[in-house]
């Protein structure tokens, strides 16, 4: 397992690297000159070079890079153009607030996810099952900005039961935060419940299907046995790795549901970043973004193999 | 002359399996409901400004907010514009867009999956890392830093979106050509000494066809949804044009007011045409994965 994981964190390293490069081009290269970029086609040639200077973009594009990523590495992420404050404390204030409300997704979608997977498998090719699954992924695919307006228009406007804004006044407590963080949450369930439920179902239809589970049906075990103890135990297994690899989608999401909730997080962060074209904080925020979904990954790598004895005792591959 | 051979008996074979998928094509419930709504907002792109009540860019400032009626079915946005009209006319962009970005996906996806499949090696390797790079991060943030940088433009978006989609497809693709060339026609080319790119674009290229016309259509679904969420955002489909994002940009701040409709309605056309977009990819994909 050791040599397992040592491989995943390898790889992981190589990949935030690879993110550096694709990064930096981007935000160095892309844009020519870069001072010009930021202070638009009219701006005073002086300004422009002066604010390259400030950047450091005035700099061979090689060393640039290596100041960049060096200042990376110790956390140095440069200062952010329009908040004058370093990135990354900017960004560190900021994903507080965005791991509340994706701690609120969460907390609501993995169990319905599974329940709903669970209850598909249950009665599959049965009409429950193609409701879950084609509703599931029909929600899916419908982008975040739309289930958010949906979700606003029918609890907002018609219903009037739930706030509209996710920024509770300063100073509530728990609950009234809570309250606020509902209607957002909802749009990202919305989004993340289709994949977790198909994982689970197709989790539980193999695990159903195997030689195991007729077995401990065939032995005599009741049925809710042989699901707690058996299938469950197994179908279970994939949907952690899915659950992870969600983290992506729920950070994506969020750029647009904290700027229609107007909830100061990472993704409203990086949306008046690249609307202000503040390179250093967009530079720093994506590699951010990259750090956190790529930890989340590894995670579920070692959960999926404390789990899965296959993987605990087995091969490195 | 032995391909000559191998071709008369393998071209019967490929057209009937050919009709055969399109007789399960139009017995697919999943493929024709998609298919009915991609064609209507096709439809609506082409032609929409013909079948539309009110000039979908003319502001009427006497009647701002207006919600709907029988003069004006969706009501009108903050300058008096016809939603209606604005919804039909508002396919145009989009579907200019999202397809054009997926083609250059694409094919540059394709070009490179060929590429990295057949030779296998270190171009593979680095082609598999590139991927997990660009997946760390959600496509829409990529984008908007692209977008940010190059300056927004229907130009820079369509590339911005096909660029960041050409490491997925090649990946689907090499995966594809991994199995092809074990076959025995690669092997036998091989022999024959023939040139790589021969090899890759005439002899593999049409055994993969499958695989690359789900992705296009897989990666399609995909693509509306970043162009819409960038035109969302502001950084993608630029005003003065009618598009779904951009609108849902202008006009959701009067939403906490209680004017829905301006919003509500080109929201229902994102989201009907990305469903039906899936349905016509999960169709297919039924069919060419059996």
């Amino acid at each position: 397992m050791g040599r397992f994981l040592l491989r995943r964190f390898g790889l992981a390293l190589v990949t935030l690297w690879l993110l550096s490069i694709i990064v930096f081009v981007a935000a160095h290269v892309f844009p020519g000159d870069v001072g010009r970029r930021i202070l638009g086609p009219f701006a005073d040639p002086a300004a422009v070079a002066s604010l390259n200077h400030q950047l450091g973009t005035d700099q061979p594009i090689l060393s640039q890079y290596w100041s960049w990523l060096s200042g990376a590495v110790t956390g140095h992420l440069g200062t952010s153009l329009n908040y004058r404050d370093s990135v990354a404390s900017l960004l560190g204030r900021a994903i507080g607030n965005s791991a509340k409300l994706g701690v609120v997704a969460f907390v609501l979608v993995v169990p319905l996810g599974i329940l709903g997977g669970i209850v598909a498998a249950l009665n599959r090719d049965r009409f429950l099952d193609r409701f879950i699954t084609v509703a599931g992924l029909s929600a899916a695919v419908i982008p975040e900005f739309v289930w958010a307006i949906v979700v606003i228009i029918l609890f907002g406007v018609v219903l009037r039961v739930l706030p509209v804004t996710a920024q509770a006044p300063e100073g509530s407590g728990v609950l009234t935060q809570l309250e606020y963080l509902i209607l957002p949450a909802i749009a990202l369930v919305l989004v993340l419940f289709g994949y977790i439920a198909r994982i689970t179902r197709a989790g539980m239809i193999e695990a159903l299907d195997a030689d195991y589970t007729r077995t401990a049906v065939l032995k005599g075990l009741s049925w809710a046995t042989v699901i707690r103890r058996h299938v469950l135990r197994n179908a279970l297994l994939p949907t952690v790795a899915v659950v992870a690899s969600q983290t992506g989608y729920l950070i994506g999401g969020l750029v647009v549901i904290e700027l229609i909730f107007n909830y100061p997080g990472i993704g409203y962060l990086l949306f008046t970043a690249a609307q202000k074209k503040d390179f250093p904080l967009l530079q720093g925020g994506v590699m951010f973004v990259g750090l956190v979904y790529l930890t989340a990954t590894l995670l579920a790598d070692i959960a999926y193999s404390l789990l899965n004895p296959r993987i605990r005792y087995g091969s490195a591959e | 002359m032995a391909t000559a051979i191998d071709e008369l008996v393998a071209l019967p074979a490929r057209q009937v399996a050919r009709r055969e998928r399109l007789r399960l094509l139009w017995r697919s419930p999943t493929f024709l409901v998609g298919l009915v709504v991609v064609a209507f907002w096709v439809l609506c792109a082409l032609v929409g400004r013909l079948l539309v009540p009110h000039d979908p860019y003319l502001p009427d400032l006497l009647s701002r907010l207006k919600p709907p009626s029988a003069a004006h079915w969706f009501g009108t946005d903050d300058i008096g514009r016809d939603v209606f009209s604005r919804v039909i006319v508002g396919a145009r962009g989009i579907l200019t867009v999202a397809p054009l970005a997926t083609l250059l996906g694409t094919v540059a996806g394709t070009s490179i999956g060929l590429v990295a499949g057949y030779f296998r090696g270190i171009v593979d390797e680095v082609l598999m890392r590139v991927v997990d790079a660009f997946l760390a991060v959600p496509v829409v943030i990529t984008g908007m830093l692209g977008l940010v940088a190059l300056g927004p433009s229907t130009a820079t978006l369509i590339l911005v979106i096909g660029f960041v989609f050409t490491p997925l497809i090649a990946r689907t693709v090499r995966a594809a050509v991994l199995a092809e060339r074990e076959m025995e026609y690669v092997q036998a080319g091989r022999l024959r000494k023939e040139n790589a790119l021969y090899m890759m674009f005439v002899e593999i290229l049409p055994n993969v066809l499958g695989p690359v016309l789900v992705e296009f259509t897989v990666r399609l679904g995909y693509a509306i949804f970043a162009t819409a969420t960038l035109s969302f955002l502001g950084f993608g489909i630029q005003p003065p044009a009618a598009d779904w994002g951009l609108n849902l940009h202008d006009q959701y701040i009067y939403l906490t007011g209680g004017l829905w409709w301006p919003v509500l309605f080109p929201a229902l056309a994102i989201a009907t045409l990305v469903v039906g977009v899936n349905l016509l990819a999960d169709g297919l994909a039924q069919v060419y994965e059996r």
